[in-house]
């Protein structure tokens, strides 16, 4: 009556090999997972990039020390205006610029925004994963918010490519501090919201908790960072070790939990966005007056020898690497993005598990695959 | 005890259910927190903010004049090759002079990443991000723009 | 009074004085036949435009509004898109089984609509044992599914298919132990029996607080029953992209789509009409007034009202929550809806000897 169909027979051993991607709604993006089944249960996961490699680091060699800063927001675009930020602190490193008070203080307020609306857009996300739909268009809401502020003062919504060798581009707008403080209002009144609907719900804790557990060492060897490394325990925040612009002058904690577990992951990003939210509620009113932009040469011509900054992204540690032989365009461009580090540890994290599990930790990897790529 | 444990497991699950199920049956009920905005049909009623990088334009005034010395800096600024200047010889008419001024400013908005570093590099201010966004057209070639208008001049006095 | 049952007799009547009697009986058949599949056609298109807008107000958006006043032709529109689209099926498939697939599904769903009784002595066939052959019915509708995951040589789709294999016939089980609670109650198993018993108040408000658990059981394994999110593992598009209908495509994938509403529609049916009393009409102890502007309402307006406010549930309960993962889906059937049900129908068995319901 009925045909055997070739699924099982292709495999001597009753594995099943599943493609995950590069078109799969669990991605977003164009990931490629190859994992071996057996049954429900994962046995090996061997992710394979490539997909939407753009060779931005070679690009970057053709392009002068003020036009590469622009690429680099198609890496990480959730966080394209800190991927920025990055960039111009190695150039300004090289070339020995002091950065203005106030461009320091817009350059930090706007990368707190970023990581918001960055972490806001993985909650979303990462409930869509999980198969909830709605927190994905109420997370949008707030994130629409900050989009309007970047739109207002940098003009753009998403790559804004804002920051300059030594300072910002334009002045702030006339109406920034005051959107920032009614989004501070609004968003300390929707978090709890975020927290009612997703956080103490039933069914998410149990995909969550005890899921994708990954202890200090492996975090530590694997070269993980940001909040894939503090969910284990591990110190690694760029802003608290390394201090850069005035982050060692704020007040702020580093969100820390030693769980290992989706759900610490979960957790450490909520309390990110809290902490932000502190960051600027400091800074907003305090905004110095002065130049926005220091004054540098029309050609930027860094000296010859090697360069490397590191920022805090939204994912984690994000550094530039830069080689310069002394003309107006750099040697060799190196970018450590976090999202290679914290892709590489994910056979690891969830092997054993099932193919929910898989898309559960994926979640809360928060992957940007063009950042994987690049 | 077991059977304790078991009860209030249940319970506080249909809890943390019921918190859920408030939160979005709230939203359900109260239309006015409805976020969508109608695009097509709010077109006329849509406010952009004025910074906004839609695409570059170069400003002219009543006399149809505009501020381009051809100068080049937005040309070499450009890190995708979006912007293209010819250049021409007018002859001084007081004193038979010859300078350089703009013939052509070639503009391709197909490859413009809307990075705002030629607007910046401009020193005379002649061109400027204007917030237009609906750029889609059928044909690519539509998309490369000439930006002085013709018979446009310089403007007095810009160098 | 204008009602469903008026017009039935009056067209049973006519029928038997213009025509011999097995040919009557024939032609009512087919009338019968061809209202059920317009009560299909009907359903689903207005669940999927009440679906698509539960979502968009819980989602804080408009929803569809382009086609139609408020976008209610919307479902139509899409109808006629699935119906011109090409209908695939791929190389390595099953040809037989994955062209017959989606018909069992849609059979089971029709099949599933003959005891219902959607108003006052409007019943397409009121046979002695209904729930039975309700549940029975419903059982097929795995059949379907996993004829669909396997034929269509999809590795997604068969994840799905067993999936769901392994949850409807596990969910069954409470879902059954449920509607035996009312059984217990009422002492038939036929449906017009049940209605009846609830004359004097819906089994919910009778039956103390066993019922309402009863109930809630009756619910969550009912969405589970007709794949429906919070348990829509079958399908679950951010794990297995859309599961055992991955390979479906234009008026095969429609019919999929549309027995899963109407099943949706069924299970809530069969809910309203244990627990909520059918098309009973809503009445309190000695209030006479109150009982008989109640009664004015029609009953079909009843049933319908019932029946519509549990689908209404079911949406909002896929719109609110996350998925389970399968071993937790198996876990909450298992440990806790089971042991929980067997309880409870112990106790509402208690209850039904001793006499305490009211």
């Amino acid at each position: 009556m009925y045909r055997t169909t070739d699924i099982l027979t292709s495999s001597t051993s009753g594995d099943m090999v599943i493609n995950v991607g590069p078109q799969h709604p669990a991605t977003h993006g164009v990931l490629h997972l190859v994992i071996t089944l057996n049954g429900e249960t994962i046995k090996k996961i061997e992710p394979h990039l490539g997909y939407i490699h753009r060779s931005i680091e070679k690009m970057c060699e053709s392009l002068t020390y003020r036009q590469f800063i622009y690429v680099t927001s198609r890496m990480d675009y959730l966080s394209a205006h800190i991927n920025n930020h990055a960039c111009a602190l190695c150039v300004e490193k090289g070339l020995q610029i002091e950065v203005p008070p106030r461009a320091q203080v817009v350059r930090v307020i706007l990368d707190e925004l970023t990581r918001i609306a960055s972490h806001e857009l993985w909650w979303g996300a990462m409930a869509m994963d999980l198969g909830a739909f709605t927190p994905f268009f109420h997370a949008f809401r707030e994130r629409e918010m900050i989009n309007e502020i970047m739109e207002e003062t940098c003009g753009a919504r998403l790559t804004m490519n804002y920051i300059v060798p030594g300072g910002v581009m334009m002045d702030i707008h006339p109406n920034f501090q005051k959107k920032i403080k009614e989004f501070i209002v609004l968003y300390k009144q929707k978090i709890n919201e975020y927290h009612e609907l997703v956080t103490g719900n039933v069914i998410f804790e149990n995909r969550m908790k005890n899921i994708g557990t990954l202890t200090a060492e492996q975090v530590i060897s694997y070269g993980c960072s940001g909040p894939v490394a503090r969910g284990s325990g591990v110190k690694s925040d760029i802003r608290k070790l390394y201090p850069y612009e005035i982050y060692d002058k704020l007040d702020f904690e580093e969100a820390l939990e030693t769980g290992g577990d989706s759900y610490a992951r979960y957790l450490i990003r909520m309390r990110e966005m809290e902490q932000s939210i502190k960051i600027i509620e400091q800074l907003v009113d305090n905004i110095p007056d002065g130049d926005f932009q220091a004054k540098t040469k029309a050609v930027l011509k860094l000296p010859k020898g090697e360069f490397y900054t590191s920022v805090e992204t939204a994912r984690g540690e994000l550094g530039v690497y830069i080689v310069s032989e002394g003309g107006t365009t750099p040697y060799r461009i190196k970018f450590r993005s976090p999202g290679f580090s914290n892709l590489s540890i994910l056979n690891d994290m969830v092997k054993g598990g099932k193919i929910g599990d898989l898309i559960a930790a994926m979640g809360t990897l928060d992957l940007v695959i063009p950042d994987i790529d690049r | 005890m077991f059977l304790k444990d078991y009860i209030k497991e249940v319970a506080g699950a249909l809890k943390s259910l019921a918190s859920g199920m408030k939160m979005t049956g709230y939203y359900f009920t109260h239309h006015k927190e409805i976020i969508t905005e109608e695009y097509p049909d709010n077109r006329n009623s849509l406010v952009l903010a004025e910074r906004f990088k839609g695409e570059v334009v170069m400003t002219h005034d009543e006399n149809n004049e505009h501020a381009c010395t051809g100068c080049t800096a937005c040309e070499l600024a450009c890190p995708n090759a979006t912007i293209k200047i010819i250049t021409k010889f007018d002859v001084d008419e007081a004193t038979g002079k010859k300078k350089k001024a703009l013939d052509t400013f070639i503009y391709h908005l197909e490859l413009c990443t809307l990075c705002n570093l030629c607007v910046d590099a401009c020193p005379t201010g002649a061109i400027k991000m204007a917030p237009t966004f609906e750029h889609s057209v059928f044909d690519r070639n539509q998309l490369t723009k000439k930006l002085n208008n013709p018979g446009s001049k310089i403007r007095a006095g810009v160098e | 009074m204008w009602s469903f049952s008026n017009i039935a007799n009056e067209i049973h009547t006519w029928l038997s004085s213009q025509l011999p009697p097995i040919w009557a009986t024939i032609v009512e058949m087919v009338i019968a036949g061809v209202a059920v599949i317009g009560l299909f056609a009907i359903l689903g298109l207005v669940l999927v435009i009440m679906e698509r807008k539960v979502a968009a107000w819980i989602q804080i958006r408009l929803g569809p509004n382009r086609v139609g006043p408020k976008g209610m032709f919307q479902s139509m529109a899409d109808t006629v898109k699935l119906l011109v689209k090409e209908g695939m099926t791929p190389n390595g498939a099953d040809k037989l089984m994955f062209n017959v697939a989606p018909f069992i599904a849609m059979i089971v769903a029709m099949l599933l609509m003959a005891p219902i009784g959607f108003a006052k002595d409007f019943q397409l066939w009121d046979l002695n044992i209904g729930v039975l052959y309700i549940t029975a019915i419903s059982s097929i509708s795995v059949i379907g599914i996993l004829m669909a995951g396997w034929a269509s040589n999809n590795k997604y789709s068969l994840l799905g298919a067993m999936r769901s294999g392994a949850q409807i016939v596990s969910y069954e089980l409470s879902a059954g132990l449920a509607i035996l609670t009312i059984i217990v109650l009422t002492g038939s198993l036929q449906l017009s029996d049940i209605v009846q018993a609830q004359a004097d108040g819906w089994w919910i408000f009778k039956g103390h607080l066993p019922v309402i658990i009863a109930f809630l059981i009756f619910i969550t394994a009912v969405t589970a029953e007709t794949n429906r999110a919070p348990f829509d593992l079958a399908e679950a598009e951010s794990e297995l992209t859309a599961g055992f209908h991955t390979e479906y495509s234009g008026m095969k994938f429609a019919l999929f789509f549309l027995a899963e509403y109407i099943n949706v529609f069924i299970v809530c049916a069969i809910g309203a009409t244990l627990f909520l009393g059918g098309w009973m009409p809503f009445h309190i102890g000695n209030w006479e007034g109150f009982n008989h502007v109640m009664d004015y309402i029609p009953s079909s307006v009843w049933f319908f009202g019932k029946t519509f406010f549990l689908i209404f549930v079911i949406m909002w309960f896929r719109w609110t929550f996350p998925r389970l993962r399968i071993d937790q889906l198996l876990n909450l059937e298992w440990k806790y809806l089971l042991p929980i049900s067997m309880i409870n129908l112990l106790l509402v068995t208690l209850i039904a000897i001793l006499g305490w319901h009211f």
